[in-house]
C-alpha cells in the first residue's frame, strides 16, 4: 500500500455543469510515468490541477501515500513540483532571479545550482536578460530549468511541457523525464506529442472517451 | 518562513523599480485630485482648511483603491499565484508580504507626500503630525482590506467595478475615523482616542485579512 505514492478514488470533475471525467481510479507508484492524453477540453489540465492540489474534486478523493490529500497537502507540496501552462515566470525578472524565487518557495537552491540548471536547458549567457525579451521557447526553458536542480522533488506534474520547444530540446527533455523515472521519481504530464523515449514504467491515460 | 517573506519583498521591490510607472501613478492621482479642489472651490483659506481633512482622506482612499485592481493580476496571469498555492509555505504569510510590499511602494509614498498637499490646503503646520499618524495607521488598513477584494476578483475579466463595490463599504469606518481625527485636531480636541481606534483596527486587519486573502486566492486559482 505504501509504495503507491498518489492514488485517486472515484475522482469526478465537473466544470460549468459539464462532466469532464467521472469515477477515475488511478495509481501512481515510484518510478512510473503517466501521460494524460485526450482531445482538447477533455479535462487533462483539470486532472493535473486536481492532483497538484490546486482544485477541489467534485466527487471522489485523492490519496497521498494512503492518506486523503486534505490532511497531507503540506507533505504533497514538499514532494511535488507543478509547472502549468503559465510557469510563474516574471517577464521583468531575469531567468536567474525567477529561478531563485521559484526555488526559494520550495526548498531553496544555491546560485551555482541555478547557473548549472540554466546551462542544462541551454540558456547559458541569458542569465541576466529580462525574461520578456526571450522567445516563447526560451521562457518555457526557464520554467523547465527547475527540473534540473539537484533538490528537485520526487513527483513532477507538468502541463504541456513540450510546448514551444525545438526538436533538440524536446528530445533532451524526454530523456531527462525518463531518467528521472529510472531514478525512482515520478512524472505526470499532458502532451499531444508522441513520446520517443519511454521509461519501463510508462503508461497512458486517455481522457474524453467516456463521454464520446 | 521569514526568509521567504523577505525574499518576496525583494522580488516585489525589483519588479516595482523595473516598472516605475506604477509607482508614480497613485501619487500623481493623489496630487492632482487635491490640487484641483482649490481651483474648483475657490481659494478661501478658511473653507479649504475646514474641508482639508475630508479632501486628503478621500483622495488617499481613492488613490489606494485605484492601485489595488492590479495587485494580484500579473501574478495570476503568469501562473505565480499557482506556485504560491502549491508551495509548502503558508499562503497567508506570502500574501501578507505581497500586501506589505504594495503598501511600502504605494501607500507610504502617499503618506510622505500628504504634508505638502495638506499645507497647500491650509492645514496648520502643527497639525501635520496628526495627519501623518492617521494616514500611517489608515492606509495599511485600506491596502489589507482591498487585497481581500482583489484576491476574490482577480480571476474575473473586469473585476474593477466589482472590487470597488465590495470594498467601499468596508472602507467607510476607516474614512470616518481618519478624517474624524483631523477634524478633532483642527478644533483643538484630543485625538488619542481616534488614533487608538485606528491602531486596533490595523491590528485586527493584519491578523485576519491574510487568512481571507489566502482563501480568496485559493478560490480564484481553483476556478
Amino acid at each position: 500500500m505504501t509504495d503507491v505514492f498518489l492514488q485517486t478514488r472515484g475522482l469526478t470533475c465537473e466544470r460549468d455543469w459539464r462532466v469532464l471525467f467521472s469515477e477515475l481510479d488511478l495509481q501512481l507508484r515510484r518510478g512510473q510515468m503517466l501521460q494524460v492524453s485526450g482531445p482538447n477540453g477533455s479535462g487533462k489540465t483539470s486532472l493535473l490541477r486536481l492532483l497538484a492540489g490546486l482544485m477541489q474534486p467534485t466527487e471522489g478523493e485523492i490519496l497521498y501515500q494512503g492518506t486523503p490529500l486534505g490532511r497531507q497537502r503540506h507533505e504533497l507540496a514538499r514532494h511535488s513540483l507543478w509547472i502549468g501552462h503559465a510557469a510563474g515566470i516574471k517577464g521583468l525578472l531575469t531567468p536567474e532571479e525567477n529561478l531563485a524565487w521559484l526555488t526559494a518557495l520550495q526548498y531553496g537552491a544555491s546560485t551555482d545550482a541555478i547557473a548549472q540548471a540554466l546551462e542544462a536547458v541551454g540558456l547559458k549567457g541569458f542569465e541576466d536578460v529580462p525574461c520578456h525579451t526571450l522567445s516563447a521557447g526560451q521562457q518555457r526553458r526557464v520554467g523547465l530549468a527547475r527540473l534540473h536542480l539537484p533538490q528537485a522533488p520526487a513527483l513532477w506534474i507538468l502541463d504541456e511541457p513540450f510546448t514551444a520547444l525545438d526538436k533538440k530540446a524536446v528530445a533532451q527533455l524526454e530523456g531527462h523525464l525518463a531518467a528521472h523515472c529510472e531514478r525512482g521519481g515520478m512524472v505526470i504530464f499532458t502532451t499531444h506529442h508522441e513520446l520517443q523515449q519511454r521509461p519501463a514504467n510508462f503508461f497512458e491515460l486517455e481522457l474524453g472517451q467516456q463521454s464520446a | 518562513m521569514n526568509r521567504v517573506f523577505f525574499l518576496l519583498l525583494v522580488r516585489e521591490a525589483r519588479l516595482m523599480f523595473r516598472r516605475p510607472g506604477e509607482l508614480v501613478n497613485p501619487l500623481v492621482f493623489f496630487a492632482i485630485v487635491i490640487c484641483l479642489f482649490p481651483l474648483a472651490v475657490g481659494p478661501e483659506t478658511q473653507l479649504l482648511r475646514t474641508l482639508s481633512p475630508g479632501l486628503v482622506w478621500v483622495a488617499a482612499l481613492l488613490a489606494v483603491l485605484l492601485s489595488l485592481d492590479g495587485l494580484f493580476r500579473s501574478d495570476f496571469e503568469d501562473g505565480s499565484l499557482e506556485q504560491w498555492v502549491v508551495s509548502p509555505h503558508p499562503l497567508g504569510v506570502l500574501v501578507l508580504a505581497k500586501v506589505l510590499a504594495h503598501w511600502l511602494f504605494s501607500g507610504l509614498p502617499l503618506v510622505l507626500l500628504s504634508p505638502v498637499l495638506a499645507l497647500m490646503l491650509g492645514l496648520p503646520a502643527d497639525r501635520i503630525p496628526v495627519l501623518l499618524a492617521s494616514l500611517l495607521l489608515g492606509t495599511p488598513i485600506l491596502s489589507l482590506l482591498g487585497a481581500v477584494g482583489a484576491a476574490l476578483t482577480v480571476g474575473l475579466k473586469r473585476g474593477g467595478i466589482l472590487l470597488t463595490l465590495l470594498i467601499l463599504p468596508l472602507y467607510i469606518p476607516v474614512l470616518i475615523l481618519g478624517s474624524g481625527v483631523l477634524q478633532a485636531a483642527l478644533q483643538g480636541l484630543p485625538t488619542a482616542g481616534y488614533l487608538l481606534w485606528m491602531g486596533s483596527m490595523l491590528t485586527l486587519a493584519i491578523t485576519l485579512t491574510p487568512l481571507a486573502i489566502a482563501a480568496g486566492i485559493k478560490i480564484s486559482v481553483g476556478e
